[in-house]
């Protein structure tokens, strides 16, 4: 199936699944919001009204998004990144009010896909604008409209390894938790974070594994870096319970663990799920297995949960 | 490859201290203490600030040795470093000091150490800089901080859950540091927590901060400067105080070191680095653990204190438990430990402060002074390549 025929698919479709927001329209936000903004209009908060530009945050994902599936731009985002179109500019956001929202109200938003033209030649490169219509409603009533274009290119130079995101509309905020500075040497790992595979220094000449990597083989000299794909299983060597101060993109308190793969390697990990089940749960030597936590199209982190032999968590 | 007695050991000596008040809000630049520290160290010593041709501070330290020199009045300079790894360099920067007046490089050489670390730049708190730097330390951070492991205190409290595991160690053990800490600033009028001791019940009471560390296991967070006079030990003798002589300076970095996240060479229950240091300074001065009167020991982590006893040659492996029960690492024990108070109790000047304590107690002039003329051993930040020095009066 070529890209057309994608698209024209993904038109037909119509309307995704529809996007609850997660709070009712709340003065708290709409506070944050005209602050942030610089907005001192008193109207708002006097007639107990949302400003309408603030629609969008109304419906936003939170830090850590579920799966987008069934969301008409995400599969287009997929269509092109597998034809190589993978790097990504929002180009247009054109919003059309129909009434202010009041307090209590709750609203959500549904999408569909517009309009895919391409291929076009553009100073970025040649892609594709793909424009989805998104309506939120109240109910069954309309209270706002946006149509929002981006563009979907392919990078000058090799391709992108990696997959882009799905586009987000350009409100959305940038997920906070501190990235890893990637160097030459250890993209290969991040590379395999976000292909759902733990990859382990190996080296070419002697065959030593080592985590963290590195350039060089700190036994036998040699410059050869390779990998294995590690079977994702270990257990706890060490652990902290992280109480304070606060870390960006984590509740508190939550759980650090030092792993020591079964292959022998150690490596630093959360371990997923500790408040629930209680943090008195993780002990040293507790069986863990990885699991891959998706943060963005930039970001996946290895992280561990523990592998219950009694049956699944 | 280890140096030996003869290289460095009473070429020189440490002439002066001097420091700014300790508090939670200096009010001042980091510059304006550091040249505070700086004159009152001199003045101290006795030698102007003229006389200077040499500086030394640590990475971490906001103030340039150029602008220390100029706001001092020193004129030229002929040697100045600035040496890695922060508080781990505490001692380094007078080993450093201790070498160029050995070698004719430099005559009088000030280190300091000036920082607003609780009314500026928290240290506690995760470091967005650290983890986004674009050098190879940037990339050793990639390895923990994303994953959330971002703060000191969680770096030690990896490792200090795993000492605790192999060798039997309690929260209380860790707690007995801090107690022995509070009780020496308690008579400290310089000190913070002044007048302000803990019990054991009290530090256990406190609130988990990385468990299993509490908030009393965890230095303070101070802004203050200190200062310190380095000279040939012939000169420091004619001078107004009575000198502190270098017999030991030593750095130490162990195999596959990393900076507070050393977690994939060995047990997880010792500091090689120390390690490294302590078998130089035993080897530089010719003294042996039970020589030690007194010893400053790098505390902004208590369970450290316990790793570092034993790195150090004080007590076996996975002993220091037994050896600080009863009060022995308190006044009137067999190694009464960081008499200022420590960081935990005086303030956390990165080090440097508990170096000047050092000195003091071999001038006789502690507030806690601990009888007898035996060197006093002093080291620096812990978890990091590091550093440490054994002074001793003249003899």
């Amino acid at each position: 199936m070529n890209i057309t025929e994608a698209a024209a698919r993904i038109a037909e479709a119509g309307d995704g699944s529809p996007r609850r927001g997660r709070d009712p329209v709340n003065l708290p936000m709409i506070r944050n919001w005209l602050e942030a903004l610089g907005d001192t209009n008193p109207r708002y908060e006097a007639g107990s009204l949302a400003p309408p530009a603030m629609v969008q945050v109304w419906t936003m994902h939170g830090l850590h998004p579920a799966s987008t599936a069934g969301d008409p731009l995400s599969a287009m985002s997929v269509v092109l990144d597998e034809a190589g179109f993978t790097s990504v500019v929002a180009t247009n956001s054109e919003q059309a009010y129909h009434r202010e929202l009041r307090l209590g109200e709750q609203v959500e938003v549904r999408s569909r896909q517009r309009d895919a033209a391409g291929p076009k030649r553009t100073a970025l490169g040649e892609g594709w604008f793909v424009t989805t219509e998104s309506t939120w409603y109240v109910g069954t009533e309309a209270v706002a409209t946006m149509l929002f274009r981006i563009l979907k290119y392919r990078p000058p130079g090799p391709p992108e390894p990696l997959p882009s995101p799905p586009a987000a509309p350009p409100a959305a905020p940038p997920v906070d938790v501190l990235r890893p500075v990637v160097s030459r040497d250890t993209a290969f790992f991040w590379d395999g974070t976000a292909a759902g595979e733990l990859r382990i220094q190996r080296c070419g000449e002697c065959g030593a594994l080592r985590h963290p990597p590195g350039p060089a083989c700190p036994e036998c000299g040699a410059l050869k870096p390779e990998y294995v794909v590690a079977a994702g299983t270990g257990e706890v060597y060490s652990y902290v319970v992280h109480h304070h101060p606060p870390v960006p993109g984590r509740a508190l308190p939550f759980v650090v663990a030092l792993v020591e793969l079964t292959e022998g390697v150690r490596m630093v990990g959360e371990i997923l799920g500790a408040r629930e089940f209680g943090v008195g749960e993780v002990s040293i030597g507790a069986p863990v297995r990885v699991e891959f936590v998706r943060v963005d199209g930039e970001l996946t982190l290895p992280a561990w949960r523990l592998a219950d032999p009694e049956g699944e968590r | 490859m280890i140096s030996g007695k003869a290289v460095i050991s009473g070429q020189a000596a440490i002439a002066g201290i001097g420091a700014t008040e300790f508090s939670k809000d200096s009010g001042r630049s980091e510059l304006r203490l550091a040249v505070e520290a700086v004159r009152a160290a001199l003045d101290d010593a006795g030698i102007a600030p003229s006389e200077v041709d040499g500086l030394v501070t640590f990475s971490m330290d906001t103030n340039s040795e150029i602008a220390v020199a100029r706001e001092i009045g020193a004129g030229e300079l002929s040697f100045f470093s600035h040496v890695g790894y922060g508080g781990g360099a505490a001692c380094a920067t007078v080993q450093q000091a201790a070498m160029a007046v050995a070698t004719g490089m430099a005559g009088v050489v000030v280190c300091y150490r000036a920082l607003n670390e609780r009314s500026g730049h928290r240290f506690g708190q995760v470091s967005r800089a650290a983890a986004s730097m674009p050098t190879s330390s940037g990339v050793d951070n990639g390895w923990t901080y994303p994953m959330g492991l971002g703060t000191p205190a969680a770096t030690v409290a990896m490792a200090a859950r795993r000492y605790q595991h192999v060798y039997g160690a309690s929260s209380e053990d860790f707690g007995q540091v801090a107690v022995a800490d509070r009780r020496h600033a308690a008579t400290n009028p310089n000190a913070w927590f002044y007048q302000r001791p803990i019990t054991l019940a009290e530090h256990q009471a406190s609130r988990w901060i990385a468990e299993p560390l509490r908030l009393l296991d965890c230095c303070q967070e101070s802004d203050g400067a200190v200062a310190l006079v380095v000279t040939s030990a012939e000169r420091a003798s004619g001078l107004r105080q009575p000198p502190a002589v270098i017999r030991a300076a030593a750095q130490g970095s162990g195999s596959d070191q990393f900076v507070m996240t050393s977690y994939y060479r060995d047990g997880l229950t010792g500091l090689p680095e120390m390690g490294v240091v302590g078998r130089q300074l035993w080897r530089q001065s010719g003294f042996a653990p039970a020589d030690v009167r007194t010893a400053v020991l790098y505390d902004h982590f208590t369970p450290y204190v316990l790793m570092q006893l034993e790195e150090l040659g004080f007590c076996p492996r996975g002993e220091a438990r037994h050896f600080i029960a009863g009060g022995a690492i308190q006044l009137g024990g067999r190694l009464p430990l960081n008499t200022h108070g420590g960081q935990l109790g005086e303030a956390y000047i990165h080090g440097m402060n508990g170096i000047a304590e050092a000195v003091r107690q071999v001038r006789g002039s502690s507030v806690n002074q601990v009888p007898g003329d035996g060197p006093v051993l002093v080291t620096a930040g812990t978890g990091v390549p590091t550093s440490g020095l054994i002074l001793s009066e003249v003899r």
